[in-house]
């Protein structure tokens, strides 16, 4: 957009001193309207994206009455956090009425071991892919790859068979297992071409200095892996918290994760719709991975431009 | 009983042959340099003797042990990589210490060996710092105090001085050579600068195309080069090598003719040359061995290069582009008419079809 004027800028400049001073500021002004629509420009899409946000947060902190009103973008008159409470432990979510609170414990229960289990494994898959490759590793790779890229929806009845084998169904432990399963392939993608970054002669030299498979791992490879260990977990932990299709197909009556009570809640029908309570739970639910992108988004961004270790 | 043997050693990927069959072997306190141009193999072999390739036959002895299929952990060899391979996420001093914690050495003798080679390599002000804080020469220096601190059987050198500048370089090469002489550590050094070669070693294996062309001192090797690749290899400036034939026929003697100049043999050298099926001779002369006369190969000087101590001119001659290289400055300036002599003994002969030295 900007482009033109940077070449208008650049033309020879016109002879004289006064035609040299007129150049000089005509460039101020290009740059400073340049700078102008830029700030316009990127400001217009922060509101774009952060409208639904803000009518979210203060629709919660609004009661019924003012709700009513229908101003949906009016400021609480009477901020307060009744609705939040109520959907925490009192709202209904079908015929039981303890808001979202036993879900979003089920969610942290099921979301710490599976985010965890699948980024262990996925580093550890990582590391024999890039640096302990053998015959048909490269097809093992190939073959996860195509684990990214599958559906969730075709691995649902398998599933279902395979955690009734394991007399896993219906429980948190089984939709945990799931949730590592899913997430291997692309655990794997990213320690794997991660890894593969890292100097092979590392690894040799640290196996002529006396090293072994697991004393390499934990003593050069994983301190190394910081931005990808960051950038992995954030990942799993959004995917897991955010599932709703496994959550709600895997789930039996006490462990339904938060996607599946914050849907039973908005769909639970009453006498009155309360969207300050409706609100209220949809931030709740969207909580945690918020503050993790607050609290990591830096090393997020960081782990996913990084390039290879120097040294 | 020679401190480490390479015996037939062959190295196969699918049909590519890496390494054609190797024998080497060097005595303990020895210097051993594979010198040759990418592609020989002389890394693979490298990586052989230090246990991270597995040759497709031949064996591998360390003293009186075969150590073909040994890990590289069990295999007390310690190994200065091109790229320093330092660990990144630890202090000079953790690197230093890593392989003595590896075998269980107690904290108190670590530290202590971590001092006495850090004062060694003059590096005792980096200890705590990380690789990434410190310059090339620096890194260089912590990656040979790796080596050091082990006190291995071996020491293996994968061109551990190309990645420095040239002034660098000649102080890490002398630095080397001096920790060598006060270590007397076996050491195989790879390079393929053929200066560190005859500085550095005390054998030196010319490599190239999985084969060693010659395996000798590095005086053998410069004054006596078995083939004409050696020859023209080794030496810098590179040796001048003229395409020349046996002039039997007309000339009535086993003379020998380069584009219609005949050229000064030695006796010795017509009976080699005679002794030869080939009709075709490559005669080769270092540049050192050519020098101004009065009567001679006239030519026309086409450059000149002051180095200071010494200077090399390029002499356009009936017999073609002959490098040579005087003492001191020279008084001539290009364009000029000059005649080159040389003594008929300095003159290498090859075999033109089969590279193979005559005389």
């Amino acid at each position: 957009m900007n482009a033109p004027k940077v070449t208008a800028a650049r033309r020879p400049p016109p002879q004289g001193e006064a035609t040299r001073l007129g150049a000089a500021r005509r460039l101020v002004v290009s740059r400073l309207l340049q700078r102008a629509a830029l700030w316009a420009v990127l400001l217009m899409f922060a509101a774009w994206f952060l409208t639904p946000l803000y009518v979210m947060l203060v629709t919660s902190l609004k009661d019924m009455a003012q709700v009513r009103d229908g101003s949906l973008l009016s400021l609480p008159t009477a901020p307060g956090f009744d609705a939040w409470a109520k959907a925490w432990s009192s709202a209904c979510t079908g015929i039981e009425c303890g808001g979202l609170k036993p879900f979003f414990i089920n969610s942290a229960l099921l979301a710490v071991p599976a985010v965890l289990i699948s980024t262990a494994i996925g580093a550890l898959n990582g590391y024999v892919l890039s640096k302990w490759k053998f015959r048909g590793s490269e097809w093992m790779f190939a073959l996860m790859l195509f684990g990214v890229f599958m559906p969730m929806q075709v691995v649902l009845l398998p599933m279902s068979q395979i955690l009734g084998w394991l007399g896993l169904a219906s429980s948190l432990y089984g939709l945990i297992l799931v949730h590592v399963v899913a997430g291997i392939p692309s655990t794997t993608l990213f320690f794997r071409n991660y890894y593969i970054g890292l100097p092979d002669e590392l690894i040799k030299a640290a196996m002529l200095d006396g090293a072994n498979f697991w004393q390499i791992f934990l003593r050069i490879v994983l301190p190394l892996s910081t931005p990808i260990l960051v950038v992995t977990l954030i990942w799993q932990f959004t995917n897991i918290w955010n599932d709703f299709l496994y959550g709600v197909v895997f789930s039996g009556a006490d462990s339904k994760p938060i996607t599946v009570g914050l849907n039973n809640l908005a769909n639970t029908s009453s006498s009155v719709k309360e969207y300050n309570v409706d609100m209220a739970a949809a931030l709740i639910a969207a909580l945690p991975t918020l503050f993790v992108y607050i609290v990591a988004g830096k090393y997020f961004v960081r782990g996913l431009t990084a390039g290879a270790v120097k040294g | 009983m020679s401190a480490l043997a390479i015996r037939n050693v062959r190295k196969s990927f699918g049909a590519v042959d890496i390494l054609k069959g190797i024998d080497l072997s060097i005595d303990a306190g020895g210097f051993l340099i594979l010198v040759g141009p990418s592609g020989c193999g002389k890394s693979t072999l490298l990586n052989m003797i230090a246990g991270l390739d597995v040759p497709t036959s031949g064996s591998i002895h360390l003293g009186e042990r075969d150590i073909t299929h040994l890990a590289s952990k069990d295999r007390d060899i310690a190994m200065v990589f091109q790229s320093y391979a330092l660990y990144p996420n630890m202090t000079v001093a953790g690197n230093i210490a890593f392989a003595l914690e590896m075998r269980k050495v107690p904290k108190a003798q670590r530290e202590a060996t971590v001092q006495r080679v850090a004062a060694l390599l003059q590096i005792s002000h980096l200890l705590d710092r990380k690789p990434g804080a410190l310059s090339g020469g620096q890194r260089q220096r912590v990656a040979m105090g790796r080596a050091l601190a082990r006190d291995p059987k071996l020491f293996l050198f994968d061109e551990p001085l190309s990645n420095l500048d040239a002034k660098l370089r000649v102080e890490m090469r002398a630095e080397i050579k001096l920790l060598h002489q006060r270590t007397r550590t076996t050491t195989v050094y790879v390079t393929h600068d053929q200066v560190e070669a005859m500085t550095l070693g005390d054998r030196i294996a010319v490599m190239k195309d999985g084969l060693v062309l010659q395996y000798g001192t590095p005086d053998d090797i410069y004054s006596r080069p078995a083939t004409r690749f050696v020859a023209e290899f080794i030496g810098s400036p590179a040796m001048n090598l003229l395409d020349a034939h046996r002039a039997d026929a007309h000339l009535g003697d086993a003379g020998l003719l380069a584009h219609g100049t005949k050229l000064p043999i030695t006796s010795a050298q017509r009976q080699a040359v005679q002794a030869a099926n080939g009709q075709d001779v490559a005669y080769g002369l270092r540049p050192e061995d050519l020098a101004f006369a009065d009567d001679g190969l006239p030519g026309l000087l086409t450059m000149i290069e002051p180095t200071g101590p010494e200077t090399y001119v390029k002499v356009d001659t009936a017999v073609g582009l002959l490098t040579a290289r005087v003492p001191g400055n020279v008084r001539h300036s290009v364009g000029q008419a000059v005649c080159l002599a040389w003594a008929a003994e300095k003159a290498h002969l090859f075999d033109a079809a089969s590279g193979l030295r005559l005389a």
